[in-house]
């Protein structure tokens, strides 16, 4: 728990000044799960995720043709995939369901069907 | 022949064999046929997402229903003032050339249509992927605005754009349109997209749709007809009545009712169901409109 890390942090700090010993402290931070998503016409791969309510994840989109989008309507979250660029969004889901994210930006005869689903559970 | 002649000749056919009467609670659009109004009241014709070019099970008579609606149109008693198409007048495809090609054939299709004042505007299947250029070159502008009998219409294009937005360019140029207007001018705005969030989860609505609901809000009689969404719907923003158009090409299903948005299957017991178009009955001193459903093919 965050809180309680940075206890442990600041009584370790103290416990090696109280030492007298000079020490650089550092705290490895709990990294973020990234989550590859590729978009191309007209889906996404992966279409489903599963993720946990109140764990932060960073996607990272790429296209794979032309401009895409990424709208997560119900957390009222979008973003531009762009051609031959990482695009990164944080995302905590706060509620559990299931959600549909679609793309936004009209990219063809099958632009209707690309969509896709999350899953938070708590 | 008059629009009270018009309004009569509904009432005693009693819409049994050409339509249904629109009747709501929603306010500013519904009126019993046959009452009299102004000599300025007049009526036209939505029609919508014929997506001509489009192939496939949900509808086998997809290179015959746009003609059997012109038919059904030209075989009107009383034929309208004008008529509009609120956009995907083709369905989409990569090819630009094969896109010229069905607008050239829809243009011939719908120039048989006795009325010869006709207004388009583009869907994202006409304009989304090549920014409207090949609708500009068919059918013109894709935002304009036009005045008849009393009635202020504003066109917007909320597709020619892929991020289906209008953009501050052409919000700044309604806003100066709406400008000119007294704030009791009755307005009628013609859109592709709804301008609310109908259903964003399915990609019903306007990026910044929401802005142009809030220039429109001070003027008190506006009322927003739209496509896209291939179905009869009705909804309230404030006091803006919005009104979506049935399609002719294929239903699809209401807002959010299933997981995905497909087509509603093509009945081979009651084809062509769900498809048709509308008439609006503008009564222009009281600003209201009666709307009236036809089938594409009228029942017998």
């Amino acid at each position: 728990m965050k809180l309680n890390t940075r206890v442990l942090r600041i009584a370790a700090a103290a416990a090696i000044l109280a030492a007298g010993g000079a020490a650089t402290y550092v705290v490895a931070q709990p990294k973020e799960k990234v989550i590859k998503i590729t978009a191309k016409r007209f889906d996404y791969t992966p279409g489903n995720l599963t993720l946990k309510k109140g764990e932060a994840v960073v996607f990272e989109f790429t296209s794979k043709d032309v401009l895409m989008g990424f709208n997560l309507p119900d957390f009222n979250l979008r973003a531009d995939i762009i051609p031959d660029k990482v695009t990164r969004v944080r995302f905590v889901p706060d509620k559990t369901g299931t959600f549909t994210f679609l793309c936004d930006i009209f990219c063809g005869t099958g632009h209707e069907n690309m969509n896709g689903k999350i899953t938070v559970v708590g | 022949m008059s629009k009270i002649d018009r309004r009569e000749f509904l009432k005693l056919t009693s819409l049994g064999s050409i339509g249904v009467v629109f009747a709501s609670a929603l306010p500013g659009m519904a009126r019993a046929a046959g009452k009299t109004s102004g000599m300025d009241d007049f009526y036209f014709l939505q029609l919508s997402d014929s997506h001509w070019g489009f192939e496939g099970p949900p509808n086998p008579d997809a290179k015959g229903t746009l003609k059997k609606a012109v038919a059904a149109v030209n075989a009107l008693d009383y034929q309208p003032d004008f008529i509009v198409f609120t956009g995907d007048l083709t369905h989409t495809t990569d090819n630009p050339v094969e896109r010229r090609k069905r607008m050239t054939e829809f243009k011939q299709i719908v120039s048989d249509l006795k009325v010869k004042s006709v207004r388009y505007m583009p869907g994202e299947h006409d304009a989304s992927l090549d920014n409207g250029k090949a609708f500009k070159e068919f059918f013109g502008p894709t935002n304009y605005t036009f005045d008849h009998k009393g009635v202020h219409f504003i066109v917007l294009d909320n597709v020619s754009d892929p991020r289906a937005q209008l953009g501050d360019e052409q919000l700044a140029w309604l806003a100066a349109d709406l400008k000119q207007q007294k704030s009791d001018a009755p307005i009628v705005v013609f859109t592709h997209r709804p301008l609310f969030d109908l259903a964003p989860q399915w990609d019903w609505a306007t990026r910044d749709g929401a802005k142009a609901i809030e220039l429109l809000n001070p003027h008190k009689n506006v009322t927003v007809f739209y496509g896209h969404i291939h179905q009869e719907h009705h909804q309230m923003t404030g006091h803006i009545a919005h009104h979506a158009a049935k399609g002719l090409m294929f239903p699809l299903p209401a807002p959010n009712s299933q997981p995905n948005r497909t087509p509603v299957p093509w009945n081979p017991a009651e084809p062509y169901k769900g498809l048709g178009f509308r008439s609006v009955d503008a009564e222009v001193k009281e600003a209201e409109y009666k709307l009236t459903e036809y089938p594409v093919v009228p029942k017998v």
